[in-house]
């Protein structure tokens, strides 16, 4: 087996509790160099959760997370924090630093490495112009509507060109067109570079327009594994109930979409 | 009257076991503060000796706990010792005893009114700021932010928060025990017409550079015991809005203790 071949990342067996509540239980996934990933489940199945683990920001119960054959979950937090300089990461709610304006917030990465303020603030510019942004580098984040903040986000997580990229709820919260501006950056990023990406949503538009393979997380375990163009046509219940929308359905097993369809009907 | 049996029973009733499982609570609560304090400050003191400092970081705080706190410590510290003139004058004048008014007046600030009061006010201040900016941060995913951008968040949040808290305090500290003074000096010799000449001898008497110093090295702990339990607080918020607020009230609650009860034990050390 070739290098190419090989998981850029591979997660094996990986559980995660909070007290009693098990939210992930022994997951298994492979994500390929240079392939795009989408994680898709309902709210609260543990989405973010996996990705954190990954990140190291959450400490996993049990299993394994090997990052190019380096399984992280071994690592010390120094060793940690070297490698996450290949690492980008995209907030749900972009979490941009409230204190520093836009560039610095853009290139944080970069002045962190050292690279003197003129040439970071300049790559700032260029990522915010190649994400649609034109002079608002010193604006401070809360001068910035949702959409802007999204994409300001989105020029932090590749500003320093990192090698995998990870996006938490890509499009939540934005409306559609901004949404569509946002599938189409992540799409350019990955066919541009040649990134791998992992990215989880609850958004099926989003997930079929910006992977190659989509994962459902289910009770706490990767239920299915699919390529992007079998969404519409693949016929797992499980599966067609989330991208349907349907309350009812094998994923409500606790009941409440049975005990609202009474509820309707009362 | 109570037969044996039954004062058993209510011994070993409902209302023992809930007192016994309060109790239970509250030390298990104490004990996990205690941890945490333990633990930021272990992981905070175990990355000082090496790379990366953040200066930038250090000046901003260092100038919003000195500087900013300035306009708080100094109305604190003026009115402090105007009251304390008024009140020791007023009960030494029973026995023909004014003349010690400056003595008491400079002796209660330095050695203790000045660290204790700074301590507070900075703690409702700054603590309260730690605590709430830190814990928005954690809520809002920011600290996790800093983790997945290469950056340390002890080094970067912890550390410039405790060393500015630390180095500032005792600088307050300073700039209140002279104003503190000031304001005993100008009403005994303004308003209650004793002699400054004297009044400035039997201040300067009886004082020793020890009882200054010892207020500065109180302040100095004070201030690490601000930066603590603020940051600790803020870096561990759980929640939302909700939660940066608990965060905040603890801050300000535990550091106004901790700093009553450190001033007891550091007093019975240094002068006991």
């Amino acid at each position: 087996m070739n290098q190419s071949q090989l998981p850029r990342i591979s997660i094996r067996g990986l559980s995660k509790r909070f007290g009693e509540k098990v939210i992930l239980d022994g997951v298994d996934l492979d994500i390929m160099p240079g392939r795009s990933t989408t994680v898709i489940g309902m709210s609260g199945t543990g989405k973010s959760v996996l990705i954190k683990c990954i990140l190291g920001i959450l400490k996993p119960d049990a299993g394994e997370i090997l990052v190019d054959g380096e399984n992280w979950l071994t690592l010390t937090e120094h060793e940690h924090l070297a490698r996450m300089r290949r690492i980008g990461m995209l907030f749900q709610g972009a979490a941009l630093f409230d204190s520093l304006p836009v560039w610095e917030n853009v290139s944080f990465a970069l002045l962190r490495q050292g690279v003197d303020k003129k040439t970071a603030k300049q790559r700032a510019i260029e990522v915010l112009e190649w994400v649609g942004l034109h002079k608002i580098e010193d604006l401070m984040p809360s001068e910035l509507s949702g959409g802007m903040a999204k994409r300001v986000g989105l020029a932090r997580t590749i500003c320093h060109k990192p090698d995998i990229v990870f996006l938490d709820e890509p499009t939540t919260g934005l409306d559609p067109i901004m949404s569509d501006v946002i599938n189409r950056l992540i799409l350019r990023l990955h066919k541009d570079s040649g990134t791998t990406i992992l990215s989880i949503t609850h958004d099926m538009k989003s997930a079929a327009m910006i992977s190659d393979q989509i994962a459902l997380l289910c009770h706490g375990r990767v239920h299915r594994q699919i390529p992007s163009d079998q969404l519409d046509s693949d016929q797992d219940p499980m599966l067609r109930q989330l991208v349907e929308g349907r309350a009812e359905g094998p994923i409500n097993c606790s009941g409440w979409g049975k005990q609202m369809e009474e509820a309707i009907q009362r | 009257m109570t037969s044996p049996l039954q004062a058993k029973s209510a011994l070993t009733g409902p209302s023992v076991i809930n007192m016994l499982t309060a109790t239970g609570k509250v030390v298990e609560g104490l004990c996990i503060r205690l941890g945490l304090y333990a633990h930021t400050f272990a992981r905070a003191v175990s990355r000082m000796s090496t790379r990366p400092w953040h200066l930038r970081m250090l000046l901003q705080q260092a100038e919003q706990v000195g500087v900013q706190s300035l306009p708080v410590v100094l109305l604190t510290a003026l009115f402090t010792g105007m009251v304390l003139a008024l009140q020791s004058y007023i009960v030494f004048h029973r026995f023909s005893a004014e003349s010690l008014t400056g003595l008491v007046v400079s002796m209660s600030v330095v050695r203790e009114l000045g660290p204790v009061l700074v301590g507070l006010m900075v703690a409702g201040r700054i603590g309260a700021s730690f605590a709430a900016e830190l814990g928005t941060m954690r809520v809002s995913e920011q600290i996790d932010a800093l983790w997945t951008l290469s950056t340390d968040p002890v080094r970067y949040l912890i550390i410039p928060r405790l060393i500015a808290v630390t180095l500032m305090m005792p600088l307050l500290v300073i700039v209140a025990d002279f104003v503190g003074i000031y304001g005993g000096y100008a009403i005994s010799v303004h308003l209650l017409d004793q002699n400054p000449a004297v009044y400035i001898e039997n201040t300067t008497q009886y004082m020793e550079l020890s009882d200054f110093y010892s207020g500065l090295v109180k302040a100095a702990f004070f201030g690490l015991l601000i930066g603590i339990v603020g940051c600790t607080e803020g870096f561990n918020c759980k929640g939302g809005a909700e939660g940066v607020g608990i965060a905040t009230t603890r801050a300000v609650v535990i550091s106004c203790m901790s700093i009553l009860i450190a001033d007891y034990f550091l007093t019975a050390w240094m002068f006991g």
